[in-house]
């Protein structure tokens, strides 16, 4: 098991490199997918199957559609590519480099320190089944749940009145006549 | 010696499974010639047989064309990817107690996994064609699916609850008594309309839909990248049929003078001649009809059914 692990992780590692790293963005995005599925093994090995799924269908399976969509909507071509080579000078990654190198270092410190042997002993206590998820989201972890529910509630609440100003269509058939309409229509006829 | 017999079974059922997919284009002609009332591809071998051959070797042959304009490695992996979400699909199914790729706990959740995975493949070859009417069956494509896959999902939590596990091998167990389609009759006919958009067969096939979009997201292919989308489809069919056998309609199970693996056979081929009934009778909708049927009608009917499923099982267990 410990192979599957390290090839997943340098799937996972590499494809999210390429991710940040390409200047096209539906390609990026495939990079990204390839990174979450990677991500979903790691889950499967650490004996989590259930998230394993769940990562896959959600992440990989319903927002990076959604993210593939709208980038395929904007279809935005050549000149997207160009305008993030432009973005993507030594000024802007410098900085940001330097302070992940710092958390690599921190990083392999601790791990070579051992102090994160501890903290990663819980993690493998054999599989974790659906239904000790399903218990924990709906005993322990009740608020948490509610909370996140709330807010995507209010995300709906909110998109549905963005998107309810319906735009008026003008065309012939297709022309849902409210009553204003259909009076100044009668009123034109009668003045003719 | 265990895994060598376990690799064996995996490349039988992988060639069974291609056969049938390729062998369904002649049965799907020619049922769909016999009830619209004509003959269908007759003259290539007995009965036609042949046909399918012809077209195979016709297939292979053509020029493998990659137009000029399209983003070249998207439109190069966007048909195998539905090749492979639903192949892997298949692992998941139990054949019989004996025969099937593995036995998985999350055995429900893997299958929802790969076909969402399977949307990638509508939608990258729609944007990747770079062609208006591809990247409109793209779309159309990607709307659809993600819609009826939160049904899809919702449907059949009904017979997760009922037999209490997501292994599919336990759920064939949990219906010695009773079939689950009698108790989740409407899981099952969310489940069935699900599938077909899933699988975007005809009456459901906007994504394609020749009238309007030539062919919708493969427009551009030719050869057997085209043939990748086509087998595909087929075997989605098979795929959503074996599902439905499995889940509703008890698997191998079965009286005993008919060994298992042909109950489930004959359950399989069942619904996919449903499948093509279905594509013989009925036109296709506007696709905000499609929509509004899934997001207004089924949407809520799967909620309420897995309300009324959970109460009448936590009634049981007071």
């Amino acid at each position: 098991m410990n192979l599957v692990f390290y090839i997943a992780a340098l799937v996972a590692i590499f494809a999210t490199l390429r991710a940040v790293l390409h200047k096209h963005a539906v390609h990026a995005l495939l990079y990204l997918i390839v990174s979450l599925l990677s991500v979903a093994v790691i889950f499967f090995i650490l004996g989590a199957p259930f998230l394993a799924a769940l990562e896959v269908i959600i992440y990989a399976g319903a927002i990076m559609v959604l993210f593939v969509f709208v980038v395929m909507m904007l279809n935005r071509g050549e000149a997207a590519v160009q305008q993030e080579k432009e973005w993507f000078r030594f000024r802007t990654w410098a900085w940001p480099s330097v302070l992940v190198l710092i958390l690599f270092v921190e990083w392999v410190y601790m791990l070579w320190r051992g102090s994160a042997q501890q903290s990663f002993a819980g993690v493998t206590q054999g599989p974790i089944q659906p239904q000790q998820v399903g218990e924990l989201l709906f005993t322990q972890y009740l608020l948490g749940v509610e909370m996140a529910a709330m807010m995507l509630m209010a995300g709906i609440i909110g998109a549905y009145h963005i998107g309810k100003q319906k735009q008026k269509s003008y065309h012939r058939y297709l022309e849902e006549k409210s009553d204003q309409i259909s009076i100044s229509e009668n009123k034109t006829q009668e003045v003719i | 010696m265990n895994t060598v017999i376990h690799i064996i079974m995996i490349i039988l059922i992988l060639l069974v499974l291609l056969t049938i997919a390729a062998g369904l284009i002649y049965v799907e002609r020619r049922m769909l010639a016999v009830w619209q009332d004509r003959y269908g591809p007759n003259r290539t071998g007995p009965f036609g047989l042949l046909q399918v051959l012809a077209d195979m070797v016709k297939i292979f042959f053509k020029e493998d064309w990659i137009p000029p304009f399209v983003d070249k490695k998207v439109f190069i992996i966007a048909p195998t990817i539905v090749m492979m979400a639903v192949l892997m699909s298949f692992a998941i199914i139990p054949f019989t107690p004996k025969i099937g790729v593995v036995d998985l706990n999350i055995g429900v959740l893997f299958f929802l996994a790969m076909s969402s995975m399977g949307a990638y493949s509508v939608v990258l070859a729609g944007w990747a064609s770079n062609n208006k009417y591809a990247l409109l069956g793209g779309i159309r494509g990607a709307a659809q699916m993600i819609s009826y896959e939160v049904f899809m999902g919702l449907s059949l939590m009904g017979v997760v609850i009922l037999a209490g596990s997501f292994n599919l091998r336990d759920i064939v167990e949990a219906q010695r008594k009773i079939w689950f389609f009698i108790p989740q009759i409407v899981g099952f006919v969310i489940f069935f309309l699900a599938g077909l958009a899933e699988t975007h067969r005809l009456p459901f096939d906007i994504p394609e839909a020749e009238s309007e979009l030539i062919a919708g997201y493969h427009a551009e292919y030719s050869g057997m990248k085209f043939g990748m989308f086509f087998v595909g489809e087929y075997l989605g069919i098979s795929l959503i049929s074996a599902l439905v056998t499995t889940l509703y309609f008890g698997g191998w199970l079965g009286p005993h003078f008919l060994p298992p693996i042909v109950w489930f056979l004959i359950k399989m081929f069942a619904f996919i001649l449903l499948f093509i009934l279905i594509r013989a009778t009925l036109p296709r909708p506007r696709y905000d009809q499609l929509m509004s049927l899934g997001w207004k009608l089924l949407l809520p009917l799967s909620l309420l059914n897995l309300l009324v499923t959970g109460a009448v099982v936590l009634y049981g267990h007071l």
